[in-house]
């Protein structure tokens, strides 16, 4: 082994890793950042996967950035660009088709067409999720306390959340309770009447969860969305220009510049571990490298049960990651096009161009709220549905730099394809899906077929493959109630730290959660900057907590 | 896409600078001349022809009509007679306004409420139980104001009996062979008329209105020109003066009508209506906020334009925004409309002053930048309105 040359190892370049680095570097740590692949992001990536077209392979669009990660990285000198992702197309069923624009009066006017009761009830529905989302936004940039920890600072902490819920007053704090409670579609049901709107909002409820829109807890996931919004002015919820890998170079690059090393091709096979303590990581080509801290950005399986051995952690620790649920739930379909799908619903309105706005948004592929629950039911029962919910956004019409002149880029994001399908996936079993989704979108844009030049078809085992995300879960494991903010990845170990010393964890595993947010690795990095000076964590009380000596 | 008005065709020829902006939606003119001077002239001089058609509008019909409005509003609708026109707002429970608008009783068994913002679902969720139709009419009917001292003259030609027609009150008639109903009303404070007409029928209004006006001066006017006038009269408009309690993200951006001047219409002997409840606590203990004018002092203006060598820089246009008022140095509250009336002469706002700090008279300050550097006028609390015209309901 060699001298420690490095303060700090992150495991992982995915936007997490890498954001946990910049801040490490920025802390005055010598880090460095070792990826697997030959690229940086992990699930951010763009590649050219079919000559002169680019793909945002997995992750698709910007959702949540934090914006004090955007300021203190000063992300926009290092490439960030996002270019706005402002309407969504639901086409239906009879035809006809429901579009939320950019402009509050043009979306007015067209819920109107269909309910003006709803085009009213969205004003003071979006008036009730600013202030949920106003609600849970500190709780987002908090380490999460330990509620069963008697520590100082975990009380203090709890005492903090206690007065912030209080200050919420009971009309809102009775809508919070609701929103962590209820299912997306009983939610929406207090509010809205029409059900193809109510479908499209639902369906940013379900995504990456393996729940139905009727499924208790799916109404969070729809709240997680709603977070964007009021950071609006920093237009978090976009395309990045370049794709999403470009975010990730753009992280990784304010990371250099603040002085931290970043190594491609170079995967870790084992953290190394001596006595409860970290003392470095080693590759799978065999080089071992020291250094006191290590950080894993990958999901918590990968954390806890693979880079270290079960014997150096505590049974209790163990059993709660392997009970933690991935359960991944969706597919991409990446499409090479030679031209513009029809959708037939925009024809009706006779306006040429309303194809042409219309294709610069999203298109969502959530008919009515039966719709979805039916895809959820075959992945209910192991298979991916055979009419799936589907995001499909067209970046090369906002970006053209992602397809060659004329030709352009789609990206399907679908569900629900379970990760533990019926026989397993094969190569068939791929197609078959892939056709399924293929098909679908043909119902609705009759001409795809014809403008297929290429597809690429990516199943929850190719994400698990390529990304490494166990199950293929794109949020590090499923953002459902009994996962989140103290309880994620387990008990007693949200606050990024684990039973050894000097390993940590700063992955979407870990409090907030998933989406390109980087809040939890901006989170790790200062508490690992701030834990020299500050007391050991204790592992909690509980009883079969041989960790508490390691941690101690 | 904006919606244009069933009067387009008519009106965008006219606009001459493109001169356009949204309004509830729609696409309408802000001035049709580069300027609005000669469309103000005509509200107070002749008469102004403006296109008001984004207003929302509501038929409400059945044997409950008038239990329904009744139990919304803060004015007695049970007393509103056949023909016969009430403005109003309407409160949430809290007793903090939503919107307000104009009820009239077309004939004994129908209703029409006007509306700035959609109020379809709150009708709807207030009908519950009642035996009410609603129908949202605000696309089926479009609407002209005819404002001015002549505009008695020129609506007689077409239609006689507009000769009679008493102040907010409203006849159902015909106008050069258009059906119309006209009512007494306005935005202007001015002698004036809204015609409620429909669309189908609405250019075919426009061309007879501008054939018996174009004698008497008729004018198309603009949004400009009405928010001078407007201001002048003390009228307060949605979203810029104040915020439907609907909208408020935080408490501070609600009003209820004793704070916004509107005391005038909370009757106290009707039955139950929304808001009741909160809003007699507040009569009783009385309202924290007063909406009042603010009349500044010429000279101080001059003063503050004359340190950087200019002359007075008038807002000849109005402006919607926020001007904080002060008084004794402190903070007391902000203006949200102000302009410079051409017809009193006077550089006038309507503000949100705190209760103690309101009553006609009292020495404020209003901040302006005045080239680039915060300055503070001193002003005068005036009572609303500015202007009050015989004319409008002799």
């Amino acid at each position: 082994m060699t001298r420690a040359r490095y303060d700090a190892i992150v495991v992982g370049g995915g936007h997490n890793g890498l954001v946990c680095a910049a801040y490490l570097a920025r802390a005055g740590r010598r880090t460095l950042v070792l990826e697997r692949r030959p690229l940086l992001g992990g699930a951010a990536v763009t590649e050219e996967i079919f000559p002169g077209f680019k793909f945002s392979v997995f992750s698709y669009v910007v959702s949540l950035l934090r914006p004090e990660i955007i300021r203190d990285l000063d992300l926009p000198r290092h490439g960030l660009q996002i270019l706005p992702l402002e309407s969504t197309v639901t086409p239906l069923d009879d035809g006809d088709y429901l579009a939320a624009w950019g402009d509050a009066d043009e979306t007015r006017h067209e819920l109107e067409r269909h309910s003006p009761r709803d085009a009213e009830a969205a004003v003071l529905f979006g008036r009730l999720m600013h202030h949920m989302a106003m609600a849970v936004k500190p709780i987002l940039g908090m380490v999460p306390p330990d509620p069963t920890s008697l520590a100082p600072s975990d009380l203090r902490a709890m005492l903090r959340l206690g007065r912030h819920v209080r200050g919420l007053g009971a009309e809102r704090f009775h809508a919070l309770y609701k929103l962590m409670t209820m299912s997306s579609a009983d939610y929406l049901d207090e509010w809205y009447e029409f059900d193809p709107l109510k479908a499209t909002k639902s369906a940013s409820g379900i995504i990456g969860t393996f729940l139905g829109p009727r499924s208790p807890g799916s109404a969070y996931v729809l709240l997680h969305h709603y977070m964007g919004e009021i950071d609006g002015a920093f237009r978090a919820w976009g395309f990045q220009r370049g794709g999403t890998g470009a975010i990730s170079e753009a992280i990784a690059g304010a990371a250099r510049a603040l002085g931290a090393e970043i190594r491609t091709d170079a995967a870790v096979s084992r953290v190394l571990v001596k006595g409860g303590q970290v003392t470095g990581v080693a590759l799978a080509n065999g080089d071992e490298i020291a250094a006191p801290v290590v950080v894993s950005s990958l999901d918590p399986r990968r954390t806890f049960l693979e880079l270290v051995e079960r014997r150096d952690l505590p049974d209790d620790v163990v059993a709660a990651v392997e009970r933690y649920k991935f359960r991944g739930s969706s597919g991409k379909v990446n499409l090479a096009l030679s031209g513009l799908p029809d959708f037939t619903c925009l024809r009706r309105a006779n306006d040429p161009a309303l194809t042409m706005r219309a294709a610069r948004g999203a298109f969502s592929i959530s008919p009515s709220v039966e719709y979805l629950e039916r895809a959820y039911d075959d992945a209910k029962y192991g298979e991916f549905s055979r009419r799936p919910y589907m995001d499909v956004v067209i970046p090369s019409m906002i970006d053209p730099g992602m397809a060659p002149p004329g030709k352009h880029v789609m990206s399907v994001f679908v569900q629900y394809a379970p990760y533990h399908l019926n026989g397993g996936w094969t190569d068939e079993r791929r197609d078959a899906f892939g056709d399924a989704v293929v098909d679908t979108i043909a119902r609705y844009a009759p001409n795809i077929r014809s403008l297929i030049l290429a597809r690429q078809v990516l199943t929850p085992a190719d994400i698990e493959r390529i990304t490494g995300l166990s199950e293929g879960n794109i949020f590090q494991g499923e953002l459902a109630l009994h996962q989140l903010f103290f309880l994620r990845p387990a008990p007693h170990w949200a606050r990024y730290r684990t039973p050894i010393q000097g390993y940590w964890q700063c992955g979407a595993g870990t409090h907030p959660g998933g989406g390109i947010m980087g809040a939890s690795g901006r989170l790790a990095a200062l508490e690992i900057a701030g834990a020299r000076t500050r007391a050991a964590p204790r592992a909690g009380w509980t009883s079969g907590g041989s960790g508490g000596g390691a941690a101690s | 896409m904006l919606k244009s008005t069933p009067f387009h065709a008519r009106t965008a020829p006219l606009v001459r600078a493109q001169t356009w902006r949204r309004w509830a939606g729609y696409q309408v003119a802000s001035a049709y001349e580069p300027h609005p001077d000669r469309e103000y002239a005509a509200i107070r001089g002749s008469a102004a022809l403006i296109d008001v058609s984004p207003l929302h509008k509501y038929h409400i019909t059945g044997r409950d009509a008038a239990r329904l409005l009744d139990r919304m509003a803060t004015r007695d609708v049970t007393k509103c007679a056949g023909g016969q026109v009430l403005y109003t707002p309407w409160c949430d429970a809290a007793g903090k306004v939503i919107d307000d608008g104009t009820i009239s009783r077309l004939d004994d068994a129908t209703f029409r409420l006007t509306s700035a913002e959609p109020n379809l679902r709150w009708l709807s969720m207030n009908a519950v139980g009642l035996d009410a139709t609603i129908e949202d009419v605000s696309e089926r009917i479009a609407a002209l104001a005819l404002q001015g001292p002549l505009s008695r003259a020129i609506l007689g030609e077409l239609s006689p009996q507009v000769e009679a027609l008493r102040y907010f009150r409203l006849v159902h008639t015909s106008a050069g062979g258009v059906p119309v109903t006209i009512s007494r009303t306005g935005y202007t404070g001015d002698l004036g008329y809204e015609l409620w007409v429909d669309a189908a029928n609405a250019t075919a209004l426009w061309d007879a209105l501008v054939a018996a006006g174009t004698p008497h001066g008729i004018t198309p006017a603009g949004i400009w020109a009405l928010d001078l006038a407007r201001i002048e009269a003390g009228l307060i408009m949605l979203d810029v003066d104040y915020y439907s309690s609907h909208r408020a993200l935080i408490d501070d951006q609600t009003s209820s009508p004793l704070e916004i001047n509107l005391g005038w219409t909370v009757s106290a002997a009707k039955g139950p209506y929304n808001g009741r409840r909160a809003i007699r606590a507040e009569a009783a203990r009385g309202p924290a906020w007063a909406f009042v004018g603010i009349d500044v002092d010429w000279e101080s203006l001059e003063r503050v334009y004359a340190e950087r060598g200019l002359p007075p820089l008038l807002p000849t246009i109005a402006w919607r925004g926020s001007a904080p008022v002060f008084r004794d140095g402190r903070q007391v509250g902000y203006a949200t409309s102000g302009c410079w009336s051409p017809l009193l002469k006077k550089y006038i706002a309507l503000a949100h002053l705190s209760a103690p700090h309101a009553s006609p008279g009292t020495r404020v300050e209003l901040e302006l930048t005045v080239e680039h550097r915060r300055r503070r006028v001193a002003a005068a609390v005036a009572a609303l309105p500015f202007l009050n015209l015989e004319r409008k309901r002799e």
